[in-house]
């Protein structure tokens, strides 16, 4: 049977059912392993972790090094099958899988470039769409995500299930977490040395990693959701991890509980999908019926809204964002694990995951204009805004990192989904690179606040300078830095802006063009005054340099730290750092005295990121660029992650990719790193020199002069009140009149109600107990006992110790019965 | 007709028997009325294999003796033990077992 044949069936019959199979490579069937080998290790460090040499953190890394290179396997064997996996045999299901959908007459025709053109098959299929005339998708070799799944139980007759979905993102994502995770571990064992709860610390990362890995590989929404709490879970324990001091634990429930509000939205959702698509959970089956139009558009619209609440509290979108910023509060390598592998892209990739019933809910394929694409649009420029304001070096990456989530909506809500999970990729190294080069930073200095503390620190720390530098271009946007070209790319998918000849895309989003190019000025921007403060000017920490000082910083970390474990980080820094340390001079006095490069267990993973960061973009060139027409290099990452033409992904059109749009966004960013480095490098270098000390900003800036400036400024250090909105008038407005209404109703209406009911049962309850208690039941109870008593001590003169006696009862026996035996029977 | 008459004496000794185990008082003689019963019982298997042609009544009387053997041993043992700890094998004064 040809692949042709097999396609005219299929149309014929109009079924269109599968993309997935059930065979496959092994680790792509087994993958389940890769995240119980954390959660085992959970376990094990929970249990042995205190009595080992390394107290714990060695099972931590070795298992999250073996999920590393499972995930490098499971990559490799899913090159291998997305390319050349046949589905073959007489299945129904099979034949579906190979149905190219057309797209509908609304999207232009786009061309895309993926073709595997030596194939045979594929030419046929080719010929078969060109005979029909249809525009839309080129034919490719569709992907067929590989399934396992396991009855869990059974109840009221509906089967909920557990299972693998292993597709391109999904394999994707496993790389992408082992990885980063695998990193973070190895900088925590330098980072949090000496640390009283460190087994504890690497008992809750490798849950976590469990939990983040379960959620890439679950095939329900109902192992999604567990997996989804699970990660919360573990988030809470992590920001909270040194939970002495208030603000750490309060930042750790204010995550859990925003967190909570999603959370709520996201259930609804599951539940409205399960019941809309006849009682199932199933991830591919709930797509596939979406794609198809089997579920109603308002269902799925009201569906799409309640998972976006999910994806707003999870992934820090715009109003529900703002736990992200306070998490900063937890040790930062647990926040570059937060930032840019677990937790905030388990939003992003839920969209991704369920893709069919967003793309069909808020009709993403040729509109302008849609509920996610707003809320990613708002988010990455309002976002990007807050981070000019802060001090703490985390919190401006916070706000990044908030940013960056918003253009990843925003690119799955005009319909660009390659883009955004190849941003998510390549966001993943580069921020992990800049959380872990904070990090690094703040370990010298035992401090985040760059303005009081940092500064000039390029002097001491060459390696974290680097690779800092490294990962901001590419944060930035800067060619060839990986985030050049997902930022493009995400560009190119708004679609419209008929100015760049950027065609295609699934509508014409003008609005998200803007937005987004507007949000590259500014990521360059707040990127250089990040720069700028923390390695330029002069090193500002020496003026009150003493331990404590340290101890009273708002900023408890590396205060903390260093007072847990003061003599043992200090034996250890000169063991560990002598080698890097490009200060010479610090001895067993002065030892903090200037602040010293950290040791390689910190550099190391700094300089892996950093080199993803430069790379990482080479894997999904444009098709054209430098290629060529070759097919073998150009948009790999596409090629190989996305579902094109499996049934429960729908069908859309990827955007032309334009030069003039990559040069001028380009432009645009630049631009904001020139303004930033016009006043920091230039005006505020030049005011330091004058007044002789290293200044963070102009004491006579434009917020001092323009009162509508300072406004501004004053709204974005308040965070747009948001927090003010959260705490003073919805908590504020529900405890004062809501407590005072309840307190009357609970008075006057529940508290009279209990009291009359109190009194009748006590009249009732006498009454009861003095004829009924004492006359009919204790009456019973004593003949009772009398009775027994009497025959008792009747049947006792029977036993009175003479052997004889009961020979003679016995022998009286013998005789009735055998008198029995004679004359009855 | 013969087979009667062996029964009726069985019969007869071992309602002396019974009797004895009763109202004796003296611990040897209970034990020796047991024995009464025993053969009792011993000339009904034999009388009944006999008139059946059968070697199972004797050979079953033969395990009954050997078992009365080490029951009589066991037996006087106990009155051993009794006369020792009472001096006396007067059955009416044994009595531990009373409820």
């Amino acid at each position: 049977m040809t692949l042709g044949s097999l396609l005219l069936l299929a149309t014929e019959a109009g079924e269109v059912t599968a993309g997935f199979t059930f065979a496959g490579p092994w680790i792509l069937r087994n993958a389940w392993i890769v995240p119980f080998i954390p959660a085992m290790s959970f376990l094990a460090i929970l249990f042995f972790g205190k009595r080992l040499p390394y107290k714990g953190a060695e099972i931590g890394v070795a298992s999250v090094l073996t999920c590393l290179l499972l995930a490098i396997i499971a990559n490799v064997a899913w090159f291998d099958h997305r390319d050349n996996f046949e589905a073959h045999g007489d299945r129904a299901e099979d034949a579906a899988a190979l149905v190219v959908r057309d797209v509908g007459s609304a999207a232009p025709a786009v061309v895309t470039v993926d073709g595997v053109p030596d194939e045979v098959d594929l030419t046929t299929s080719e010929e078969e769409h060109e005979a029909e005339g249809e525009g839309g998708h080129e034919a490719v070799h569709p992907s067929t995500a590989v399934r396992n799944e396991a009855t869990w139980f059974q109840t009221g007759g509906v089967d909920f299930k557990v299972g693998t979905l292993i597709d391109g993102q999904a394999v994707m994502m496993l790389f992408v977490v082992s990885l980063i995770s695998l990193l973070v571990h190895v900088y925590s064992t330098d980072y949090v040395a000496g640390d009283r709860r460190y087994t504890h610390y690497f008992a809750f990362l490798s849950l976590f990693t469990a939990a983040m890995l379960l959620l890439v590989v679950s095939a329900t929404t109902i192992m999604f959701l567990t997996a989804w709490e699970l990660v919360g879970v573990c988030s809470f324990a992590l920001i909270g991890h040194w939970w002495e001091e208030k603000p750490n634990s309060d930042a750790a429930l204010k995550a859990f509980l925003t967190n909570r509000v999603g959370d709520v939205g996201l259930l609804i959702g599951i539940i409205i999908l399960f019941f809309a698509a006849g009682q199932t959970f199933d991830i591919v089956e709930i797509n596939t019926q979406a794609v198809n139009g089997q579920i109603g558009h308002n269902t799925l619209l009201i569906a799409s809204l309640c998972l976006m609440a999910a994806v707003m509290s999870k992934s820090g979108q715009f109003v529900l964002h703002t736990w992200l910023p306070d998490a900063m509060a937890g040790p930062t390598p647990v926040s570059a694990l937060i930032h840019a592998a677990t937790m905030v892209v388990a939003g992003i990739y839920m969209i991704a995951r369920l893709y069919g019933v967003f793309f069909e809910g808020f009709s993403i394929g040729g509109s302008s204009i849609n509920a996610m694409a707003v809320i990613g649009t708002i988010t990455l420029f309002f976002g990007g805004l807050l981070a000019f304001v802060q001090d703490d070096i985390k919190k401006v990456l916070a706000y990044s990192t908030v940013s960056q989530l918003g253009y990843m909506v925003m690119a799955l809500g005009v319909g660009a989904w390659g883009a955004a999970l190849f941003h998510l990729f390549t966001h993943a190294f580069f921020k992990a690179g800049l959380f872990l080069g904070a990090g690094s930073v703040s370990h010298a200095v035992h401090s985040f606040d760059m303005k009081k503390d940092m500064g000039g620190m390029r002097k001491f720390m060459p390696k974290t300078f680097a690779t800092f530098m490294i990962c901001t271009a590419a944060l930035v946007g800067v060619f060839p830095f990986a985030g050049f070209w997902s930022k493009d790319e995400i560009l190119v998918g708004t679609g419209g802006w008929g100015l760049f000849g950027g065609t295609g895309g699934n509508g014409a989003y003008t609005l998200m063009l803007v937005g987004g190019i507007a949000g590259a000025a500014l990521t360059g921007a707040y990127m250089t005054r990040v720069i700028y403060l923390t390695f330029y000017g002069e090193f500002r920490h020496v003026a009150h340099n003493d331990h404590a000082h340290h101890s009273a910083v708002d900023e408890p970390e590396p205060a903390l730290v260093a007072a847990m474990s003061d003599t043992t980080t200090g034996a250890h820094d000169v063991v560990e750092h002598a080698d890097t340390a490009p200060v010479s001079d610090h001895g067993d006095g002065d030892e903090h005295k200037l602040p010293h490069e950290s040791g390689p267990r910190i550099t190391v993973p700094l300089i892996i990121l950093a080199t993803f960061a430069l790379l990482a973009g080479l894997v999904n060139l444009p098709p054209g660029f430098l290629t060529g027409d070759e097919a073998g290099w150009q948009e790999r990452f596409l090629h190989f992650y996305e579902p094109a033409g499996a049934a429960y992904f729908p069908a859309i059109s990827h955007g032309a990719p334009s030069y003039s749009l990559a040069i001028f966004s380009s432009i645009i960013g630049l631009l904001g790193v020139a303004v930033a480095y016009y006043y920091y490098f230039v005006l505020v270098e030049r005011k330091s020199a004058e007044v002789g000390e290293s200044l963070t900003e102009l004491p006579d800036g434009l917020t001092t002069k323009f009162g509508f400036l300072r406004a501004g400024h004053k709204v974005l250090v308040e965070k747009y009140y948001l927090d003010h909105l959260y705490t003073g008038i919805i908590a504020g407005g529900t405890k004062g009149p809501v407590a005072k209404a309840t307190n009357w109703f609970n008075q006057h209406v529940l508290d009279e109600a209990v009291d009359v009911v109190g009194r009748s049962s006590v009249t009732l309850g006498e009454g009861v107990y003095k004829h009924f208690d004492q006359k009919v039941v204790d009456g019973a109870v004593n003949t009772t006992g009398l009775i027994s008593n009497e025959v008792g001590s009747e049947l006792r003169k029977l036993q009175n110790g003479k052997i004889q006696q009961y020979a003679a009862y016995l022998f009286a026996g013998a005789t009735v019965l055998a008198g029995v035996l004679v004359f009855v029977i | 007709m013969w087979l009667n008459q062996f029964l009726l004496l069985a019969a007869a000794l071992f309602c002396l028997g019974v009797y004895g185990v009763i109202v004796r008082r003296n611990g040897v003689m209970v034990l020796m009325s047991i024995e009464m019963i025993l053969n009792a019982v011993n000339i009904n298997l034999v009388a009944f294999g006999a008139f059946n042609h059968t070697p199972v009544g004797s050979v079953f009387a033969l395990f009954v003796i050997a078992v009365a053997a080490a029951e009589v041993g066991i037996g006087l043992a106990i009155v051993l033990l009794i006369y020792r700890n009472k001096k006396s094998i007067d059955f009416s004064d044994v009595d531990l077992l009373k409820g």
